[in-house]
């Protein structure tokens, strides 16, 4: 019989039932909410008389329609004044912890998770959000789930599944100068395509991702389900361990190694077989961006706007407002935003400040930094990583989710067009109208910089 | 939710690839708390144009959606679903789906019917030359037929959702038939993989310090 993967690993350490002809019922280590997906959970509880079974396996941040601007400035839209209230009072009626707006421990759900410990190796992890992905960097099976399952969950811990199939991606090599994680996961998302990994759980393998440091790993797992996968997952070793040690959520002392010697089971068997391979040579990969509207459509930053080959391409183009054979370093942006849960953590903003160092932002450009979280602002605070922000032009704001998705005021103008460290480029996603062309923390930072699409490479030289 | 077995209704046909999420509903109406009222954000950034497929007097009235590959990729948002249907729509036809959304659609009985490429486009084209066609979803043997053209397919779903969509079942009372097997593990559970129960205060401070 041959070894076990990762995946089959957590999955079977956490079958609670598996009824006949049914789904196999999960157990949830930690449930993460939000303002957004809960609301209309916690009222079917209500509805129902059912209490929250584990309020200390859940856990809640406000992020997503936060503003970030100081917390002085009051939420203005009513109706996400609403929905921030109504999640404190949910909280406060079923004893679970929220980090509301301006809380130390505050900000985007993915990057607050890790950050504090309460993220960690073999658990089951859900959010009513589908960059719940994130969390397997830690060698845990994370994944999103919508409403009535948040509500499922809230009510049973338990979250019924139908098993996944396994795909190992494999990226061996050395990743190029100016190469960082979200070009890893932009040329996954290229080869895959949007559909190439539903159904199934990815596991990202190889000598690029045991170089990566957990910001890196989890800009990748973030990213699985703009391939399709609902989860992505990273083994355990080293580099995971010793991100955790210390952190508020793990245990100390004696009581880590005995954690740790056990977290560090949470890796493929040798001899284990994965329903799919697909390999990526690291050699091969470039700073890149997405030209189109689905995540799919990558390009390097160095090329030109591809011919489309068919109808959905057109579209695309033409939403862009692109046309084919036009050198992305003649593409001028207006807006350039660094943060969202795939790129606002401390590594990805000492990337763009060391691009951005001694450099002005172009004229007419804007471009803002939201840090992922709190602890996240003041880490890059105490590293002066704000002061060389703001000596270059940029905006430095509070944590949230922010023009990520655009549900709070910092938004696109129709027309506008982005070079955004987000995950999605989708029509509309950041603003009605904008356009949206996902990049890299370095590439951010030097396209602002020369006010056009622009490797690292030409700002540094 | 309400138990759904057969399905009869004219079509209309999106024929667009990759509809993720944000196009179904966009993120300005992810602010709401309440669970209805969404049918007015369906689609609201396409709407605007007096030739988009849901304005056109031919279609109206239809509910069943036609859609291209991949749709419902994207965003977990369940205000999708909520959407969809407060706008009327019942079924939604496709070459492939996003799996939270397929997942989503399970738990409010919009049936999901997933039919090759070749089928999908033969679909289409029955609905464009007859939109006052009627196609007839059958759950409980999986088939989406046009009669009068003599066009019928059969669908993949799985046992689990066919059941829950003819029953009309609740997910979290099924569930609960396991309450004993869950409260098992979950003593188990404990010991082994302590709560968060001790790390935080009441105002949500970290009591352990750290780095």
């Amino acid at each position: 019989m041959s070894g076990r993967t990762l995946f089959e690993k957590v999955w079977d350490d956490h079958v609670v039932a598996s009824p006949e002809g049914e789904a196999t019922i999960l157990y949830v280590d930690l449930h993460l909410i939000h303002e957004v997906t809960s609301p209309q959970a916690f009222d079917g509880l209500r509805l129902h008389g059912r209490p929250v079974r584990r309020p200390d396996r859940t856990l809640a941040t406000a992020d997503h329609n936060v503003p970030t601007e100081p917390l002085s400035v009051p939420v203005l839209d009513p109706v996400s004044k609403r929905q921030l209230e109504v999640l404190e009072e949910n909280c406060a009626e079923f004893g679970i912890t929220l980090f509301p707006r301006g809380h130390e421990n505050q900000g985007i759900v993915h990057v607050i998770g890790p950050e504090l410990g309460v993220t960690q190796p073999g658990m089951v992890i859900v959010c009513g959000d589908s960059h719940t992905s994130t969390h397997g960097a830690f060698g845990s099976l994370a994944f999103g789930i919508g409403t009535s399952e948040v509500e499922h969950v809230l009510a049973t811990q338990t979250i019924p599944q139908q098993r996944p199939r396994t795909m190992a991606v494999n990226i061996d090599g050395e990743l190029p100068v100016g190469v960082e994680a979200k070009d890893v996961a932009l040329a996954i998302i290229r080869q895959l395509g949007t559909g190439g990994g539903a159904g199934y759980v990815i596991e990202y393998r190889g000598s690029v991702i045991r170089h990566l440091s957990m910001e890196g790993r989890m800009t990748i797992c973030n990213m699985s389900i703009e391939a399709g996968a609902r989860a992505g997952m990273v083994a355990v070793d080293d580099t995971t361990i010793e991100y955790l040690r210390g952190r508020p959520g793990v245990p100390s002392g004696a009581a880590f190694e005995d954690a740790a010697e056990v977290w560090r089971t949470f890796r493929s068997d040798d001899d284990a077989i994965f329903d799919q391979e697909v390999t990526i040579d690291a050699a091969t990969l470039s700073p890149f961006l997405t030209w189109g509207t689905n995540p799919a459509q990558v390009a390097p930053v160095t090329g030109i706007v591809p011919h489309p080959v068919d109808d959905a391409d057109r579209r695309s183009l033409e939403y862009m407002g692109l046309a084919a054979g036009v050198a992305f370093r003649d593409v001028s942006v207006d807006v350039v935003f660094i943060g969202s849960c795939t790129n606002s953590r401390i590594e990805d903003l000492r990337s763009a400040a060391a691009v951005v160092a001694g450099h002005r932002v172009a004229e007419g450009v804007r471009a803002l930094v939201v840090p992922g979280s709190h602890r996240v602002k003041a880490a890059a605070e105490r590293e002066g990583l704000d002061a060389i922000f703001l000596a270059a032009g940029f905006e430095w704001r509070e944590p949230g989710c922010s023009m990520c998705l655009g549900m709070n005021p910092d938004q696109l103008e129709p027309g506008q067009r982005s070079a955004s460290t987000s995950n999605r480029n989708f029509e509309g996603r950041q603003g009605r109208g904008g356009r949206t062309h996902l990049v890299s923390p370095a590439v951010a930072a030097a396209t602002a910089i020369l006010g056009r699409f622009a490797t690292p490479a030409e700002v540094t030289a | 939710m309400n138990p759904v077995q057969i399905i009869e209704a004219r079509g209309v046909p999106l024929d667009r690839s990759d509809v993720d999420t944000d196009q179904i509903i966009p993120s300005e109406w992810l602010k709401r708390v309440e669970r209805t009222g969404f049918g007015r954000g369906l689609f609201s950034e396409w709407r605007d144009d007096p030739s988009f497929v849901l304005n056109q007097a031919d279609y109206q009235g239809a509910e069943i959606l036609i859609g291209g590959a991949r749709f419902g990729t994207g965003s977990s948002r369940e205000h999708a679903v909520w959407a969809l249907m407060d706008y009327g729509f019942r079924a939604v036809v496709a070459s492939s789906f996003g799996d939270i959304f397929k997942n989503n659609s399970s738990k409010q009985g919009l049936v999901t019917v997933e039919i090759d490429d070749d089928d999908l486009q033969e679909l289409l084209a029955l609905v464009r030359a007859h939109p006052h066609t009627l196609i007839t979803i059958d759950v409980a043997s999986s088939t989406i037929e046009v009669a009068e053209a003599g066009w019928q397919r059969t669908f993949a779903m799985s046992p689990m959702t066919r059941e829950r969509l003819l029953n009309g079942w609740d997910d979290i009372g099924l569930t609960m038939r396991h309450e004993d097997e869950i409260s098992t593990f979950e003593a188990r559970r404990d010991v082994e993989r302590p709560s968060l129960r001790g790390l935080f205060d009441d105002q949500g401070r970290a009591l352990q310090s750290s780095h």
